[in-house]
């Protein structure tokens, strides 16, 4: 076996992040994931959004489109005609598993709705991802995930008190969705192994993401607060911050979690005057005067390396890392270690980096080597090698646009 | 309806720090609300997460943390002093599917050797091989070793983090994620595997675009405050979060068709409340293209929007745009959410148990076949579970 889910078809609908990196995800581990689109409502990663090669933008040209949908065979259907659907279902009779991220009641409306894909194939796994799940009163709302975020709460938990919130870089949400997405899926699988039943999956994105804040939407009801952005304040560790170094926007983050840590972080910093202040032996000693303290760390920091600091730290078993930029990321030893980085060629692209997922399996691998596809790119291999389309029929599909 | 992990035993050993508990405690939570059986072994002087505050009523105690709470609905919990009593773990071990831990408590081939269909789960900063590998982290230091610290933030400030630690769930997750692949090739190999998850490259899992606008074009992103990069072709920012009357709303000047509808319902508001917005008011929809505009006709533009945004409450912001369909929400405070009636019809707080008291939790992440997991229990008072998990596994 060289993939966990060898042997696996997953027909895919959606478009953007949420519903199409599940499909990736799952062929990371060796499944067939089969990737449906339409030139005639392109993938905004494909249309609307940079970066394109040569920044010049094309459906094929499109770095985002490559890389959220690596590993995947692409099709295309206008799904707006009988003859596609009737295509679609087709293939979803062969698949075990199929993803779609519209909003709530698009597929439906198209004769792909769930007890459609079901009469296609009783035993399937179906997740349905969209905005805020497939019932109640704001199901049929789009939303774009960088929206989405602030809607559950995560941005008023960043940024700094008295000023305002700041963004978590890109659709956030979207990738707790995916995550949730793919466990959803492999745990449905599961259930199918020893019980034979499919399973409808109805995900809503935002409820997903709720769950990375369930501590801090408790304290509402527990305690009557409403918690907010306390910049880079912790609740249990102090010193807690990100400090400037030498050179340009360079920054340390560092942590200390117990007073045996202080005494350990004062030796680390050579043991200055000011850090000998009993006052600032015990935790709350030091949470008292956090301003002070953050001043007096950023000054022995601002003059010194940023990996100066992190080595002197570390080799004291204190917390410290590198604020490193996204640049930096791609020559970062651990990660290249680990192997998260990958490489695959493009049609366009020429060739595209690709991440491997964050967890290594010990015998069934994960691969991460087939960019996206490109529009239609697998229409013959499908229509014809898997569903069995004669060459008069196919030609004749085409001159009819299904396949546009 | 069969739980889907029904059937499933998970034994969860606590990690040494409060990054390692967390992340453990979440990949476990996850299999728990889906069914599985979740043992959770503590030392016996508790998990180090059962000492984070906040507490309910602002009380401390070993039970009434909300992190506790939290990261451990849905299990049962023993103690068991290790290694002293290294022989009841392994009892507790051979009679489960998963093992899920922080550090190595067992190392995966003592583990294989005690039970070879066994998956064993480790979560870490940085994984477990590497030049990195066994060096100590919390949330800010592994938040800021994968890029993500460094795109959040205002320019010339320091960069922030969530003040609610987010790397301990996104670690936690993919650690779920990683047993069930590992599950489902059990299924047709008979065999365990381990699944080492690495917390940095977790986190660097939350920013693709700007890996992608790296990788392809050379454009490196930083941390912009509130305003979006990744739009536009010639290099301009967009905001997208903004002042409102009350607090904060998410709103964006987005191209792509949903992006024109938002534009145009966004003219016909400003329209229908007479507000004067020139130059926002002659865009022709028909042919705006968001890709294109420089940053000086962003700018001038957002100066409109922002004025408009200004005279409303998050509460109106947010009927509008749900009554028009269009992109944008507001800034939401914990307050909101629990109040929020799309959450309510869907039934996803249930009420749990914490010390003598209930609160509604969130539920389940999903519904299945129309259904919401149901957290079935509170998380564990310390040793709970004692006597009922480990007498029937030593008897």
């Amino acid at each position: 076996m060289t993939g966990a889910l060898d042997g696996t078809r997953v027909v895919e609908l959606g478009w953007a992040a949420a519903g199409p990196l599940v499909g990736t995800y799952l062929a990371q581990h060796g499944a067939d994931v089969i990737h449906v689109e339409s030139s005639t409502a392109l993938d905004p990663f494909r249309s609307t959004y940079p970066p394109f090669k040569d920044n010049v933008v094309g459906p094929d040209r499109a770095g985002m489109f490559a890389f959220y949908n690596a590993g995947k065979r692409g099709i295309t259907l206008d799904l707006k005609r009988p003859r596609a659907v009737e295509l679609a279902l087709r293939l979803v009779k062969t698949a075990d598993v199929v993803i779609e991220s519209f909003p709530a009641g698009t597929l439906g409306r198209r004769g792909l709705g769930h007890d459609a894909l079901r009469r296609a194939r009783a035993d399937l796994v179906i997740l349905s991802s969209c905005n805020q799940g497939q019932t109640g009163p704001h199901a049929q709302h789009p939303g774009y995930g960088s929206q989405l975020t602030a809607l559950a709460g995560f941005n008023e938990l960043l940024g700094e008190p008295d000023r305002t919130p700041v963004i978590l870089y890109g659709p956030y949400i979207d990738y707790i969705a995916v995550g949730y997405g793919v466990i959803a899926i492999l745990a449905a699988l599961e259930r199918r192994r020893r019980t034979g039943e499919g399973c409808v999956i109805d995900l809503s994105q935002y409820e997903a993401g709720l769950q990375f804040l369930t501590p801090a939407l408790l304290e509402h009801p527990a305690n009557g607060t409403v918690p907010t952005r306390e910049a880079n304040h912790d609740r249990v560790a102090v010193p807690h911050g990100v400090y400037p170094t030498a050179g340009d926007d360079r920054w340390v983050a560092l942590s200390v979690w117990s007073d045996d840590e202080w005494v350990r972080f004062r030796v680390a910093l050579g043991d200055p005057e000011w850090s000998r202040d009993p006052g600032l032996a015990t935790a709350a000693g030091r949470r008292a005067r956090e301003t002070e303290l953050d001043a007096r760390i950023a000054g022995w920091a601002r003059t010194r390396p940023r990996e100066e600091i992190v080595d002197a730290l570390r080799a004291y078993r204190l917390r410290a890392a590198p604020v490193e930029s996204v640049a930096e990321l791609f020559d970062d030893p651990q990660l290249a270690h680990r192997g998260v980085w990958r490489r695959a060629a493009h049609a366009a692209l020429g060739e595209i980096g690709l991440m491997a997922p964050p967890f290594a399996l010990s015998e069934t691998a994960a691969r991460a080597d087939r960019a996206g596809p490109t529009l239609g790119e697998h229409n013959e291999a499908v229509f014809k090698g898997l569903l069995g389309l004669g060459a008069d029929e196919y030609a004749s599909l085409a001159a009819d646009g299904v396949f546009a | 309806m069969t739980a889907l992990l029904d059937g499933l035993r998970v034994i969860e050993i606590s990690g040494a720090d409060v990054w390692g508990a967390s992340a453990a405690a979440h990949a476990a939570r996850i299999l728990a609300d889906l069914g599985a059986d979740v043992i959770k072994v503590e030392p016996p002087a508790g998990d180090p997460v059962r000492a984070v505050p906040p507490y309910l009523d602002d009380r401390p105690g070993a039970d009434r943390g909300l992190l506790w709470f939290a990261l451990n609905a849905n299990k049962r919990g023993v103690r068991l002093d290790l290694p002293r009593e290294r022989d009841r773990l392994r009892a507790l071990i051979l009679s489960a599917d998963v093992v899920v831990q922080s550090h190595e408590v067992i190392d995966a081939a003592t583990a294989a050797s005690w039970s070879p269909s066994l998956v064993v789960v480790n979560v870490t900063p940085y994984g477990l091989t590497g030049p990195l590998a066994g060096v100590p982290a919390s949330d800010l230091e592994v938040t800021a070793s994968s890029g993500a610290l460094a795109l959040a933030g205002e320019p010339g400030r320091a960069p922030v983090r969530t003040t609610l630690a987010q790397s301990p769930f996104w670690s936690g997750m993919y650690a779920a994620m990683g047993a069930l692949f590992a599950l489902a090739a059990r299924a047709a190999t008979k065999r365990g595997q381990q699944v080492d998850v690495s917390g940095q490259a977790s986190m660097v899992t939350v920013h693709p675009p700007a890996c992608v606008h790296w990788d392809v074009a050379k454009e490196e992103h930083r941390r912009l405050g509130a305003f979006l990069i990744g739009r536009s072709i010639v290099g301009a920012r967009f905001r997208n979060i903004w002042e409102c009357a009350d607090g904060h709303v998410s709103f964006a000047i987005q191209g792509g068709p949903i992006g024109r509808h938002t534009g145009r319902q966004l003219a016909s508001w400003m329209r229908g409340r007479a507000f004067s917005a020139p130059r926002f008011l002659a865009i022709d929809w028909d042919t705006f293209d968001n890709r294109t505009l420089t940053q000086e006709q962003v700018d001038a533009l957002e100066g409109e929007v922002g004025a408009f945004l200004r005279t409303i409450t998050k509460r109106e912001f947010f009927a509008g745009v749900i009554e028009r369909n269009m992109l944008g929400y507001p800034v939401a405070d914990a307050s909101d959410v629990y109040a929020d009636p799309q959450l309510r019809s869907r039934e996803f707080w249930q009420d749990t148990p914490i010390d003598g008291a209930t609160l509604p939790f969130p539920g389940g992440f999903a519904l299945f076949d129309g259904e919401r997991p149901r957290i079935r229990r509170g998380a564990p008072r310390l040793g709970e579970h004692d006597a009922e998990v480990l007498g029937a596994v030593t008897a």
